[in-house]
C-alpha cells in the first residue's frame, strides 16, 4: 500500500448557524461513497472528533458570535491549509447578525430578568458557557479565509463541484446557474 | 422613536400641491421636496395622499421619497442641520466644530433632539469648500463655520426664530473668481450668441460647434458636436436639453459660480442648443445644495423671457419656441450621471439606466435627449457667439479652450481658476499659493490622486482629465484619511442597484478603515486591489468604475501613507477580539480564562 496516495484530509464545523450546509453537504447522497475514497474527515460533527489535527481543507458554517465560536475557527485557521467558509452566515453573519441591531444588555435584561418565563431572574455566569460577543462577526474579520461558497445552503451540486475541483488540485470552479437564486 | 405629529389637514394641503403640478408623476420628486419643505419630513399620509393623486403605487412613491438624501421619512427636527463632509471641509475641522455643536444643542449626529426640535448629521460635500467648513441648515448654505458662528447658530435655533430671519451674513456665499480666461474674462451679451446662430443657421452653427473640438466639461470630455448630431439625427416626438448642475463631485464649485453669475450664459448655450437640435423643452437639474440658487435663476429666466430670449417666436423667429425648466435634485451623486439624471427629472429614483441606447437617441420620456454639463452650454453659447476657430485658439491639439478649476484645500487663495487647457499642475499651485503641496487630488474622488512627483502634468484630455475639482494637500497631510473620506463617500452614494458597487464599496470601506484603525496586512492591500478590479470591470455605470480610483492611486503613489499602519504580513483580524468581549464580560460579572481571547 506504499504507493497509495495520501488521502485528502478535510475538517469541518458548523458556528452560529443552523446546520443546514453541513445537510446540504449529506444531500450530495451516494457520492459520499465516492467522497469517501478521496478524502478522510477529521473534526466534523459526523465524526464527534473534538478538536482538528493538521488537514487540507477546512470548512467552516456560521458565523463568530461568542469567544467559543473564535477559538475553534482559530484551530481550524491554524491546522488547515485552505479554508472554505460555507454559507451565508460564515460569509457575512446573515441570520445570526440580526442581533448586530439589539444592545447585548438589553437582550440579556429581555431573556434572563424580564422574560415572565424565567425563574431566578439572574444573568447566567458559568465558566462553561461561551461568552458572546457584542455582535456577530462574519469568519473574514476573524482569520484570513481562502474560499467563498454562496447559498443558503449552498446546493449539493455547487459543493461537490467546488468539493471534487478542490481535491483534484483545480482552482473551484461553478456554473453561474448553480450560484443564481434569483 | 418620535411620534409623528397629528396633521389634521394634510390631504387637502397635498390636493393643492398636486394640481399645482398637474398630477403629473414626473413631478413627483419636486412635490415629495415641497412636502419635505413643509413638514419638515415625509409622513407616512403624505405618501398614501401623492400616490392617489399621481396614480401610482404607493412603492412608488416611498421608494423615490427613501432615495433622496434631503428627504427624511422620519421626522427630522424643525432644523436639519448638515455638516458638509468634503475632505475639506474635514482639514478646516468640521468635526470638531460638529462636536461643539452637538454639545451645545445636547445632540447625538443622526438624531433627533428630546425636544423634536432640532437633528444633526453629515452629509456629502455642499460645494462650498473654498469657504468651508460648510453645512446646510434646512437647506439653506452656511459658510465659514467657526465656533463663534456655532454659537449664534445654537443661540438661534434654541431661540426657535425662523431660519429667514437670521442674520445675513450667516448664508453668504462668495465667488472667489481669482482667474479669468475667454469663457468667464470676455463679456457676454445675452442674446448676441442666439443671433448669431440664427443668422448663421442651425447647420453652420453646428459645423462651428464641430470645428471648435468642444468636448463636454462634466469630465467624461465627449465631443459635444457628435453628441447634438446624434440627438439631431434619432428619430423622435419630441426632443430634450438637458443641462446637468448636479455638481455632485467632492471638491468641485464652478458651476455654483457659472450659475450664480453667469446664467445668461449658460441658458443661452441651451437656447442655440435648441435651436439646432429642434427642441421646445429644456430642463436644468439643479442639485439640492444649490436650491438657494432657485430664486435667482427663476428671476434671470423671467427677464429672459421678457427680452424675448426664451419663450415663443425667440428673437422674432418664427416657430423657434423654447422653455427651460428647474428641476431640483435633493441630494444624490449618482444622479450626475446622466441616464440616472433623466431617471430623477422623471420623477424616480436616481438609477442609472442600461446603455446603449444613450440619452441622445432614448432620454428624457424616451426621446432623443442631449444632456450636458453647465460649463458646457456657457461654451456652446461662446461658440455660437465666437465662432469655432476662436474657441480653438486656447487649449491643446485634443483639448481646445479653456477649464474652470475649483481650487480648495491647502492653498492661500481657494477659489474660481479658469486656465486654458495644457497648464500644468505645478503652474496652478504657485498661483494659487499652495503651501509645501504634496498631492493633488484632480477632477474629485472619482478623478486622479496626482503626487508631488507628477505635478508637470498637464489639465487637459490627454493627461489630467478633469470636470474641474482641484483639492490640495500639503506634505504632513494624512493621505490614508483623506481615502478614507472619499472610500466612506462612495458606500454612501452608491446607489444600490448592482453587487459589484454596492457590496464593492461597502468592502473597499471597511478594509480602508481596517487598515486606518491598525489592523491592516499586507493581505487587505491585495484585497483592495482585486475589488479595485472587480469594480472597474464589473460595475454597472461610472460611479462603481471610478470608485475604487483614490485607493488604487494611494496604492501605487503613497505606500508611505498606509506601510507603517499595517501589523503584520500575513492576517490580523478587523476587530479586538477580546475588546468584543467587554460587553458580556461586563454583564454577566466574568472574568474567569474562557472569557478572554489574548
Amino acid at each position: 500500500m506504499a504507493d497509495e496516495k495520501r488521502k485528502i484530509r478535510i475538517a469541518t464545523c458548523s458556528l452560529a448557524g443552523c446546520f443546514g450546509c453541513h445537510t446540504s453537504m449529506l444531500d450530495i447522497d451516494e457520492r459520499l461513497f465516492d467522497l469517501l475514497k478521496m478524502v478522510e474527515f477529521d473534526r466534523t460533527p459526523f465524526t464527534d472528533i473534538k478538536h482538528c489535527g493538521p488537514c487540507d481543507i477546512g470548512i467552516v458554517e456560521g458565523g463568530v458570535s461568542n469567544a467559543e465560536n473564535a477559538r475553534v475557527l482559530r484551530e481550524f485557521r491554524e491546522n488547515c491549509k485552505v479554508l472554505v467558509a460555507i454559507g451565508p452566515c460564515a460569509i457575512t453573519g446573515n441570520v445570526p447578525a440580526l442581533r448586530n441591531n439589539i444592545d447585548l444588555w438589553d437582550c440579556f435584561q429581555e431573556v434572563y430578568l424580564y422574560d415572565p418565563g424565567t425563574e431566578g431572574k439572574q444573568i447566567p455566569n458559568d465558566s462553561e458557557l461561551p461568552l458572546p460577543f457584542d455582535k456577530v462577526y462574519p469568519i473574514y474579520e476573524v482569520v484570513k479565509v481562502d474560499y467563498f461558497l454562496h447559498g443558503c445552503p449552498p446546493p449539493a451540486e455547487a459543493i461537490w463541484k467546488f468539493l471534487t475541483d478542490l481535491i483534484q488540485g483545480k482552482e473551484p470552479e461553478i456554473d453561474y446557474e448553480l450560484l443564481r437564486y434569483d | 422613536m418620535m411620534q409623528p405629529p397629528d396633521l389634521p389637514d394634510i390631504e387637502q394641503r397635498l390636493a393643492i400641491i398636486c394640481e399645482r403640478h398637474d398630477c403629473e408623476p414626473h413631478r413627483l420628486l419636486q412635490i415629495l421636496i415641497e412636502v419635505q419643505e413643509m413638514y419638515a419630513f415625509i409622513p407616512p399620509e403624505a405618501i398614501t395622499t401623492i400616490g392617489k393623486h399621481l396614480n401610482l403605487p404607493r412603492v412608488s412613491v416611498e421608494g423615490a421619497a427613501g432615495f433622496y438624501s434631503f428627504l427624511s421619512l422620519e421626522p427630522a427636527g424643525q432644523y436639519r442641520v448638515l455638516f458638509s463632509d468634503n475632505v475639506t471641509d474635514r482639514m478646516l475641522g468640521n468635526e470638531e466644530l460638529m462636536r461643539h455643536f452637538c454639545n451645545r444643542l445636547w445632540l447625538e449626529p443622526g438624531k433627533v433632539s428630546e425636544d423634536e426640535l432640532v437633528s444633526t448629521d453629515l452629509t456629502s460635500c455642499t460645494g462650498m469648500c473654498d469657504q468651508g467648513p460648510a453645512a446646510l441648515i434646512n437647506g439653506w448654505p452656511v459658510t465659514r463655520l467657526n465656533r463663534e458662528r456655532i454659537d449664534l447658530i445654537a443661540d438661534l435655533i434654541l431661540s426657535k426664530s425662523p431660519v429667514s430671519d437670521w442674520p445675513p451674513t450667516l448664508f453668504e456665499v462668495n465667488d472667489n473668481i481669482r482667474r479669468t480666461a475667454r469663457l468667464l474674462g470676455e463679456p457676454f451679451e445675452p442674446g448676441s450668441a442666439i443671433r448669431a446662430a440664427l443668422m448663421r443657421g442651425a447647420d453652420a452653427t453646428l459645423g462651428e460647434l464641430k470645428l471648435s473640438r468642444l468636448r463636454g466639461r462634466g469630465g467624461a470630455g465627449y465631443v459635444t458636436a457628435d453628441k447634438w448630431t446624434a440627438c439631431r439625427n434619432s428619430q423622435g416626438a419630441a426632443r430634450y436639453i438637458v443641462c446637468n448642475a448636479d455638481e455632485g463631485e467632492p471638491g468641485t464649485f464652478k458651476d455654483r459660480i457659472l450659475l450664480n453669475r453667469y446664467a445668461d450664459m449658460v441658458f443661452e448655450g441651451m437656447t442655440v442648443g435648441a435651436r439646432l437640435l429642434g427642441s421646445a423643452k429644456g430642463f436644468l437639474y439643479l442639485r439640492g445644495e444649490y436650491r438657494y440658487l432657485l430664486k435667482k435663476l427663476e428671476e434671470v429666466l423671467v427677464q429672459r423671457c421678457e427680452a424675448g430670449l426664451l419663450g415663443s417666436n425667440i428673437l422674432g423667429e418664427p416657430g423657434f419656441d423654447f422653455d427651460i425648466e428647474i428641476h431640483l435634485g435633493a441630494g444624490a451623486y449618482i444622479c450626475g450621471e446622466e441616464s440616472a439624471l433623466i431617471e430623477s427629472l422623471e420623477g424616480r429614483r436616481g438609477r442609472p439606466r442600461n446603455r446603449p441606447p444613450y440619452p441622445a437617441q432614448h432620454g428624457y420620456l424616451d426621446q432623443p435627449t442631449v444632456v450636458n454639463n453647465v460649463e458646457t452650454f456657457a461654451c456652446a453659447a461662446m461658440i455660437a457667439a465666437c465662432g469655432g476657430k476662436w474657441f480653438r485658439e486656447t487649449g491643446t491639439r485634443d483639448s481646445s479652450g479653456s477649464k474652470v478649476l475649483s481650487i480648495a484645500g491647502d492653498c492661500t487663495l481657494p477659489g474660481i481658476y479658469e486656465y486654458p487647457f495644457g497648464v500644468s499642475v505645478q503652474k496652478i499651485l504657485e498661483d494659487c499659493g499652495a503651501q509645501e503641496p504634496y498631492a493633488v487630488q484632480v477632477g474629485g474622488p472619482s478623478g486622479i490622486l496626482v503626487s508631488w512627483q507628477e505635478f508637470e502634468r498637464t489639465i487637459s484630455f490627454e493627461d489630467l482629465p478633469t470636470a474641474g475639482a482641484f483639492t490640495i494637500f500639503r506634505r504632513g497631510r494624512d493621505i490614508l484619511e483623506a481615502v478614507r473620506n472619499y472610500a466612506h463617500f462612495f458606500a454612501h452614494e452608491s446607489c444600490g442597484f448592482c453587487t459589484p458597487c454596492r457590496v464593492g464599496t461597502q468592502l473597499q470601506k471597511k478594509i480602508v478603515d481596517k487598515i486606518a484603525n491598525g489592523h491592516g496586512t499586507a493581505s487587505d492591500l491585495e484585497e483592495l486591489k482585486q475589488l479595485g478590479h472587480l469594480m472597474r470591470t464589473m460595475s454597472h455605470c461610472g460611479l462603481g468604475h471610478t470608485a475604487p480610483n483614490p485607493v488604487l492611486d494611494m496604492l501605487q503613489k503613497f505606500p508611505g501613507a498606509y506601510e507603517q499602519k499595517l501589523t503584520s504580513l500575513s492576517f490580523e483580524p478587523a476587530f479586538d477580539l477580546d475588546a468584543a468581549l467587554a460587553t458580556a464580560r461586563r454583564i454577566t460579572g466574568r472574568d474567569d480564562p474562557w472569557a478572554h481571547l489574548p
